[in-house]
């Protein structure tokens, strides 16, 4: 299926979860926060978050700003 | 009150200095000038993670146990962008602090006014506390504070600039109507006297990035920064004396050795 990930088309497997999304991204799940579709996806639900074709996902960290 | 304690919305924080994390050299330059400012509490962007390369991670560099994370929703320019970054920040650092930044104009990053009310409205009722970046309009930052802010943040000049307090009048007016949250002056500070001054003036706190990030030696500039911002608070707690126009001598006149007569 196709994702849109940060802005990006990208392709991933159907039914993956947030949590494995975002292994495949190498990124440490408490180290960010996801929107799926607009809404705040909690941290303790990323297992349980199953994306869908054409789902919209925001992955996003902490940078230095003022 | 502790001279170097800031307290908003119920927490205490030892530092009466908030600094930002942007624009340094490195991380590491970075995690040693957050050490000398001692400052408790960081600023930081919420954004994007960039897929297209892996490299060290912020937070590797700040001392999160002692070290309180401040999300901010910078370069949001409606209120809407502004809420959606703040939940973000809260998911991402698992605190409800937020500094609410609305712009309303490119070039001199001047805060959306009305747009800043309406995101503070929005998040106070979403249980976050609300550190709002505003301008030094007493006014409006009456208005913040009804919304239920925990602090206003107006500004002593144009972020980035470094010129210092540009209107200290209407940050006076400010710091004399506003009492029962604290008032923490953001962005314009240059040097460690514009940081001496905004305290002595009687602002609570300075939030500051650039000044110390941008400077030669950061470190060195966030040590100096540290001594101002205390020096300035203790002046302001110390009482100075009234100005007056013309001199008055410090050591006493009688016993004056005179070459001809008695002492006076």
């Amino acid at each position: 299926m196709t994702i849109i990930l940060n802005g990006q088309e990208r392709m991933a497997p159907a039914g993956s979860s947030v949590l494995a999304l975002l292994e495949t991204l190498g990124l440490a799940p408490g180290r960010v926060a996801v929107e799926l579709n607009g809404v705040i996806v909690r941290r303790d639900t990323f297992a349980r978050a199953i994306l869908s074709d054409s789902d919209r996902i925001e992955v996003v960290h902490f940078v230095g700003g003022g | 009150m502790k001279s170097d304690t800031l307290t908003i919305g119920g927490r205490s924080f030892p530092s009466r200095l908030i600094v930002g994390t942007g624009k340094y050299p490195s991380f590491e330059v970075m995690r040693r000038a957050i050490e000398a400012s001692g400052a408790a509490m960081v600023t930081v962007a919420v954004r994007r993670v960039d897929l297209s390369k892996s490299g060290d991670a912020l937070l590797d560099f700040i001392e999160t146990r002692k070290i309180t994370i401040l999300p901010n929703t910078a370069g949001c320019r409606t209120a809407d962008e502004a809420v959606r970054t703040a939940r973000l920040g809260r998911e991402a650092g698992l605190s409800d602090l937020v500094k609410l930044e609305v712009i309303g104009d490119d070039k001199t990053l001047f805060p959306d006014n009305e747009g800043l009310l309406q995101a503070t409205r929005v998040l106070v009722k979403e249980g976050f506390t609300v550190l709002p970046y505003t301008n030094d309009d007493l006014v409006v930052a009456k208005r913040l504070r009804d919304a239920g802010a925990a602090a206003v943040m107006p500004l002593a000049a144009p972020i980035g600039s470094g010129l210092g307090v540009q209107n200290p009048a209407h940050l006076r007016l400010l710091l004399e109507e506003i009492h029962d949250i604290p008032v923490i002056v953001d962005a314009g500070v240059g040097t460690a006297s514009d940081a001496s001054m905004v305290m002595e003036l009687g602002a609570d706190g300075v939030l500051m990035n650039t000044g110390i990030a941008g400077a030669t030696d950061p470190e060195k500039m966030a040590r100096a920064m540290r001594w101002a911002v205390e020096a300035g608070r203790l002046a302001f707690e110390a009482g100075r004396i009234p100005k007056k126009p013309y001199a008055s001598a410090s050591s006493p006149m009688e016993g004056m050795v005179r070459r001809d007569g008695p002492s006076a």
